[in-house]
């Protein structure tokens, strides 16, 4: 232990040890209009950075609504595929966040958790089997496919004594993942008239962004932020143990229910729009609780724009580093945030089975 | 003390004038106590060869239903006369050119798969712990697309360059887990981790082969048999005559390392030349499977448990989990092929059925401890 401790008085051994978690507000405001300007940076990036390199004054002649010529016409198509990658990604890395603290699990990501494939398989089959063809039409499909998915993981996980163990959830999930991705294929390889369509459900891109869809999606993720942020004050006591915070006055199992549902929506309708992009949820979190501490108040924010910006930097990366093609963004992230995923399990003092 | 009596009760059996029993009417018991553990030996030998048998069999009549059945129906005796090297009509293209080696890839790859996954589940001592679950398969199938994509490699150079990756992937996982010594825990959620990160890689390779049929494409996400030929059988085939007798060999001491390291090296295993070996051979194993029909899903991680069940506990699994594995796949690429209005790859088949499997096998492992 710190020399703290030898001193007389234990109680400033606690403040100190309060500190060093909680973070003065004055650095948690500084980080984050650090981190504001990061995102805004990389936005710039993402509608300058392409196949084509514009330069800075036709990316403001572009905001600005002008399409005269190439570099403008290419500004006007990256405005659409920036802005739902931030929001997707700060939906993702919302969802996340909440996800970790409802299991209280290092490890627990939708992607992880096979929610986003739950959620593809389900617009997959309404595709396929009962025509559905517009954007709301999917997005509320892939959230009953999310839920349903999430429900059947956590429940398959902590089946048994211990609960739900970052190594069951884990394996659950995965075991989750495989099978749905196999009924996928079985649902599209008989049907060659929609698997170009479909194909986009098995790898998470940003590419065929548009203001429709944008606009379809957009109440979905405010309705999951505004439940993840009114759960922010109950997911603190939650990480407290569930009889403590029992004891404290909160409702455990509404407030998981409603915290889980906030989280399904968001990643659900994220999943709706851009396919399955899985390791956001997962990575962002434990970035940001480094930078503000565990308290979720704080740290939801924090994750919604770091996921943002992280997002719309891998599909920058993605759009770069195979010039002129691309590499979708879900396939950038999860060669990303594996690493992460192995580096965190490593550190985490896991159990035995 | 009731433990010390139960353990000095056989002793007392076979030289009953150097120890006195301590409890009179002991010496009465032992023709019991011995008989008792003959019977469930001789119970389990039997057992054992009843199920080797019945797998043995269900394999032949599985592999004969896969000659025989198809667009058209030939019969045993026009099956059997291709085998046989006569010249039948229809049939001999048919059954010789097409189905024989079909059959013949889902035979070799099947036990490879089903030997390969009970290696390492009985050496990791978690049924987990498969080749298929901790990115094994996953590194041997995106290397040979890298091969076929990026390379354009072709036949033993493919082989090679999978049984590489594969091994490379081993390495990894087994370092990366490391941490003064490998829990299993660690080791299967690392090796998750790879295994997403080698699966988006043959995700963005897929994507990049925009001229392939989507069929073939399948081969490389879930495993399939299509377009078998006896150049893809073949090296599978030579894989497992000379490695399957070398993991054989190490059975025993791959059974005494379930005990644990120390117990196992105390009964003169020697603890890191076997686990060398049964890695080596085990990787090698899966990697040509995969590189010829790729990584069919599930396989090797079901056949060991079926297995198990089947045999009972106490035996060694390589044979039975490797007939098992052969079942397996015959039986998803048949249900594959004629069960449903289209045809399916078997891995999309042994995917579907095998996931609640594994998820059954999740929850029971929650509360068995870490049994095969």
């Amino acid at each position: 232990m710190s020399p703290a401790v030898t001193t007389p008085t234990a109680g400033s051994a606690s403040e100190a040890g309060l500190a060093a978690v909680r973070r003065p507000r004055s650095i948690r405001v500084l980080w984050l209009v650090l981190l504001v300007a990061v995102l805004a940076a990389i936005l710039l990036l993402s509608i300058a950075f392409g196949s084509r390199v514009v330069s800075v004054q036709d990316v403001i002649a572009g905001l600005s609504g002008s399409v005269d010529g190439f570099d403008h016409a290419a500004v006007a198509k990256r405005i659409p595929r920036t802005i739902l990658a931030a929001l997707a990604g700060g939906a993702l890395a919302l969802s996340g966040t909440v996800t970790q603290g409802v299991t209280r699990n290092p490890i627990a990501d939708p992607g992880i958790l096979g929610v986003n494939m739950g959620a593809s398989l389900a617009v997959v089959v309404g595709i396929a089997y009962f025509g559905i063809a517009s954007a709301t039409a999917y997005i509320w499909v892939a959230i009953v496919g999310g839920c349903v998915t999430a429900a059947g993981v956590y429940l398959v996980a902590s089946i048994g004594r211990e609960g739900a163990t970052p190594l069951k959830l884990a394996l659950a999930g995965a075991a989750s993942a495989a099978a749905l991705a196999s009924f996928i294929s079985a649902v599209v390889l008989p049907r060659n008239d929609i698997a170009d369509g479909v194909r986009s459900w098995q790898i998470g891109g940003v590419g065929g962004a548009s203001y429709a869809s944008i606009r379809e999606v957009l109440p979905f993720l405010v309705a999951g932020l505004l439940i993840c942020l009114v759960c922010a004050r109950g997911l603190n006591m939650l990480a407290l143990g569930d009889e403590l915070a029992a004891g404290l006055g909160q409702r455990v199992v509404l407030t998981r229910a409603v915290a889980s549902f906030g989280a399904v929506v968001l990643c659900a309708a994220a999943t709706a729009v851009c396919g399955p992009i899985a390791f956001v949820g997962l990575v962002v979190p434990h970035v940001c609780r480094l930078l503000v501490g565990p308290d979720h108040r704080w740290l939801m924010p924090f994750a919604a724009v770091t996921g943002a910006a992280l997002l719309t930097a891998a599909d920058v990366l993605g759009r770069v580093v195979a010039r002129p093609d691309e590499i979708q963004v879900g396939i950038i992230t999860a060669l990303l945030g594996a690493p992460f995923f192995i580096a965190i399990v490593r550190r985490a003092k896991v159990r035995e089975l | 003390m009731t433990r010390t009596r139960a353990d000095a009760a056989p002793q007392g059996e076979v030289a009953p004038s150097s120890v006195r029993s301590p409890v009179p009417g002991t010496r009465r018991a032992h023709p019991d106590t011995v008989a008792t553990v003959v019977a469930t030996r001789t119970s389990g030998d039997r057992r054992r060869r009843v199920v080797l048998g019945a797998l043995c069999l269900a394999v032949v009549v599985l592999l004969g239903v896969t000659l025989m059945v198809g667009h058209t129906f030939y019969s045993p005796s026009e099956v059997l006369g291709v085998i046989l090297g006569q010249d039948v009509g229809g049939a001999s293209f048919t059954v010789g050119r097409l189905r024989l080696p079909r059959a013949g890839m889902a035979l070799v790859t099947g036990l490879a798969f089903g030997m390969g996954g009970v290696t390492f589940q009985t050496m990791l001592r978690n049924p987990l712990a498969s080749p298929d679950i901790i990115g094994i398969s996953s590194g041997a199938s995106a290397a040979a697309m890298v091969a076929i994509v990026v390379l354009g490699l072709s036949g033993p150079s493919l082989s090679l360059f999978a049984i590489l990756a594969g091994l490379g992937v081993a390495l990894a996982v087994y370092l990366l887990a490391y941490r003064g010594g490998v829990a299993g825990t660690r080791l299967i959620l690392v090796g998750i981790g790879i295994a997403a990160m080698l699966d988006s890689v043959i995700s963005y390779l897929l994507d990049k082969a925009p001229d392939w049929d989507l069929q073939e494409a399948m081969r490389w996400l879930t495993g399939s048999l299509n377009g078998a030929s006896w150049d893809q059988v073949l090296p599978v085939l030579v894989a497992l005559l000379l490695l399957g007798p070398v993991l054989l060999g190490q059975a025993k001491n791959l059974d005494m390392l379930q005990l644990g390291d120390q117990a196992a090296g105390a009964l003169g295993v020697r603890v890191e030349r076997t686990r060398l070996v049964a890695i080596c051979a085990a990787v090698v194993l899966i990697a040509f499977a995969t590189a010829a029909a790729g990584p069919i899903a599930f396989v090797a991680f079901l056949s060991g448990p079926i297995a198990a069940r089947l045999v009972g506990p106490g035996r060694s699994l390589l044979v039975p989990a490797a007939l098992v594995g052969a079942l397996l796949v015959l039986a998803g690429d048949l249900a594959g092929q004629w069960l449903f209005g289209t045809r399916f790859p078997v891995g999309v088949v042994t995917g579907a059925a095998g996931a609640p499997y594994l998820i059954y096998l999740i929850a029971r492992t929650n509360r068995t401890g870490g049994a095969l």
